[in-house]
């Protein structure tokens, strides 16, 4: 029995870190908030030498055939560093719908890095106007048209309304959304994990009363709380992805553990890291504010935690 | 499930699940009255004889050499079958690793077989008074005599012991010696001269607490556990033990979740739905988590303070997951019966084994690297 990651699976999230820790991540989504694109596509490119936008894609089509345990190493990575576009829709759901569509010419080029896709699960796309094509996702793959931009708690996250067209093919949304919701369950944890990083760094140094702020037992254990929900939250996420290589009859299930738990810890440590943070965590200019916003927007996205409980309880049930 | 096991982990999980299926007597009293002791001490022995009692110890003490995985397993075959909480716990999985570890080999062959069929119940006695999570701050003595040691002093809240053999604690053998020093670990029986045992009841209803009174009770130098003053040491390997993965296993709590979507299900009452799928979702995450432990152990790591991420999972799930099944049963939820009890249990998870907010601490100080000092 062996239930965690392996070395290979270790080094591949380090290589990922020293790529991110050495770019300046919040510059680069500051940008892509205002719509200057350059320098989140300079990282887009920089990640693909990396293998990252090829992880789903076939070997055949010059991507890496990778499992979806590696595909949550890098998106739990993307998370922590906060990094801006349409990374679930471009590296974890569009290789799971193109392959036998008339679109599927377009795989090579999303796993060399050269296009970006988006995908709407339900009436709207992140970052449409980035992105070489757009989809609607429902009961068939349709190509979409972008209209209205609609504004998002998260400013680096750019939406659009979007009108479904042509249909292209007749398929089962359900895999491609729970490989959409898990890569999203894994930003999340990144993300929690970086919030909590930063408060605990935060807490060591600055001063009140004459001492480190934690020293005091409230901060402490605030901070303790969050360690404690994202330390069980990963396990999930990483089960999630071992039922999901599997095909294992609970995958969807599992996925939906995943989302509720991930959702639930950032949205504690972001919580967390603002109340610890005092009035310098509420302003923008504060890198933290990336975080903060981000986890709320994803808290939503790709199936809310009601909608996943309620799949939970569903799938509890029909067992008996 | 789709963790992936061995042929030999399937087929020791199959022999323990067809096993117990044969043997399992079902819930048993409460093993805090008298009658309940006596039939779990009877059910221990019917382990023993099966040899499931201590799997994971050598075969020459009546286990089976078991790994990790297949211990925790056997937990998982355990609780599915809904088989009775042991009464040997605090002997098996607190005393026995520290005799394995520091005991003499006359210890070791004096103690751990009678252990294994429930012939020798432990009382673990480290509260005192004054001293319950703040375990340094232990104030009754041990001094020395010829050919052995007197103790004196009073510890309390000690589980089992109206109904135990034997008990183990830290008493001060040095009391010139720095807080954490001048400590020594001692067995003693819990009938010898000197000692009284006062049973207290618990919030349950059960005498299952009791203090223990030490009148110069003469312990010999054999039952000395560990080297004189390195009591504190000693404990500390088995607190890791308590709050850890020993005593806990997610099976029980798989199970409980497994309980309490019955009661869902005979009353889908849906604004507690929330609270049913995270409780299920809870004890999930807390039998993965175990698996990565395992895993993680089985390469060659340790458990250290992350013993204490696991106190505070598994112990506030228990709290939550009991109150979301009152909540289901409402009015009735005050009626005496399996869902109180295990609730009434489940309140005391967040004080014994270093009550949550100590846990906090450590947390904060040895995994986070926060400041000590300032409370």
């Amino acid at each position: 029995m062996r239930f965690g990651r392996t070395p290979e699976q270790h080094a591949f999230s380090e290589a990922l870190d020293d790529l991110l820790g050495a770019a300046d991540v919040p510059a680069a989504s500051r940008a892509w908030a205002t719509g200057d694109h350059s320098a989140g596509l300079k990282l887009w490119q920089r990640l693909a030498e990396l293998g990252v936008t090829g992880l789903l894609v076939s070997e055949e089509d010059g991507g890496l055939s990778a499992s979806a345990v590696d595909l949550t190493v890098a998106f739990e990575r993307l998370g922590y560093h906060g990094v801006p576009g349409p990374w679930i829709e471009s590296v974890a759901v569009a290789p799971r719908l193109l392959p036998g569509t008339p679109d599927a010419e377009l795989l090579a080029r999303l796993a060399s890095g050269e296009a970006l896709v988006s995908v709407a699960p339900g009436t709207r796309a992140l970052d449409a106007d980035v992105a070489e094509r757009t989809y609607a996702l429902g009961a068939t793959l349709r190509r979409a048209e972008p209209g209205a931009e609609r504004t998002s708690v998260d400013p680096t996250r750019r939406l659009f309304e979007v009108t479904a067209g042509e249909e292209i093919a007749t398929i089962d949304p359900a895999p491609a959304l729970d490989f959409g919701t898990l890569a999203c369950s894994a930003q999340l944890l990144g993300a929690g994990l970086r919030l909590l990083d930063d408060s605990v760094a935060y807490v060591k140094q600055r001063t009140q009363f004459g001492r480190p702020i934690g020293e005091f037992q409230a901060v402490k254990h605030l901070l303790a709380d969050v360690r404690v929900a994202l330390d069980f939250a990963a396990p999930l996420v990483h089960n999630a992805a071992v039922e999901l290589d599997a095909e294992a009859p609970t995958a969807a299930r599992a996925v939906s553990a995943a989302k509720v738990a991930t959702g639930d810890a950032a949205y504690l440590a972001s919580r967390t890291a603002l109340q610890v943070h005092g009035a310098i965590g509420y302003t923008r200019e504060f890198d933290l504010s990336l975080w903060i916003l981000k986890v709320r927007a994803l808290v939503g996205a790709w199936g809310t935690p009601a909608e996943h409980r309620a799949r939970i309880l569903e799938s509890l049930v029909e067992a008996r | 499930m789709t963790l992936e096991f061995t042929e030999a982990e399937e087929a020791f999980r199959l022999e323990a699940r067809e096993w117990l299926a044969a043997h399992n007597p079902g819930r048993l009293p409460s093993m805090d009255t008298a009658e309940g002791a006596a039939a779990h001490r009877e059910w221990e022995r019917t382990l023993a004889s099966g040899r499931w009692s201590v799997v994971t110890w050598p075969e020459a003490y009546g286990g089976r050499d078991a790994s990790l995985t297949e211990w925790v397993i056997f937990e998982e075959e355990y609780y599915l079958a809904g088989a009775p909480t042991r009464i040997s716990q605090n002997g098996i999985s607190l005393l026995a690793p520290i005799i394995f570890g520091h005991g003499t080999e006359a210890q070791k062959e004096r103690y751990l077989r009678d252990m294994t069929d429930g012939t020798l119940v432990w009382a673990q006695a480290w509260s005192e008074p004054e001293a319950g999570s703040d375990l340094a701050s232990l104030r009754a003595t041990a001094t020395q005599v010829e050919g052995g040691w007197r103790l004196n002093g009073q510890k309390t809240w000690s589980s089992r012991a109206p109904f135990a053999d034997r008990g183990f604690g830290l008493f001060r053998s040095d009391p010139s010696a720095e807080r954490h020093r001048g400590l020594t670990y001692f067995l003693f029986p819990l009938d010898a001269d000197g000692v009284t045992v006062r049973p207290i009841d618990q919030l349950d209803g059960t005498p299952g607490f009791a203090e223990i009174f030490f009148d110069d009770v003469f312990v010999p130098d054999d039952d000395v556990l560990g080297g004189v003053g390195d009591g504190w040491k000693v404990a500390m390997s088995t607190a890791g033990n308590e709050r850890g993965l020993s005593l806990r296993s997610p099976g029980r709590f798989c199970a409980a979740a497994d309980r309490l979507l019955d009661l869902w299900q005979a009353d889908p009452q849906p604004h507690l739905r929330d609270q049913v799928v995270d409780a299920w979702i809870g004890a999930e995450a807390y039998r993965l988590y175990t698996w990565g432990t395992v895993t993680h152990v089985e390469a060659g790591g340790s458990v250290g303070a992350e013993g204490s991420i696991n106190k505070l999972w598994w112990s506030d799930l228990d709290l939550s997951l009991h109150e979301t099944a009152l909540s289901l049963l409402g009015a009735d939820a005050e009626l005496a019966g399996r869902w109180v009890d295990d609730y009434l249990f489940s309140l005391s998870g967040p004080i014994y084994a270093g009550t949550n907010q100590i846990q906090r601490n450590i947390v904060a100080e040895r995994v986070l690297g926060l400041p000590r000092g300032g409370r």
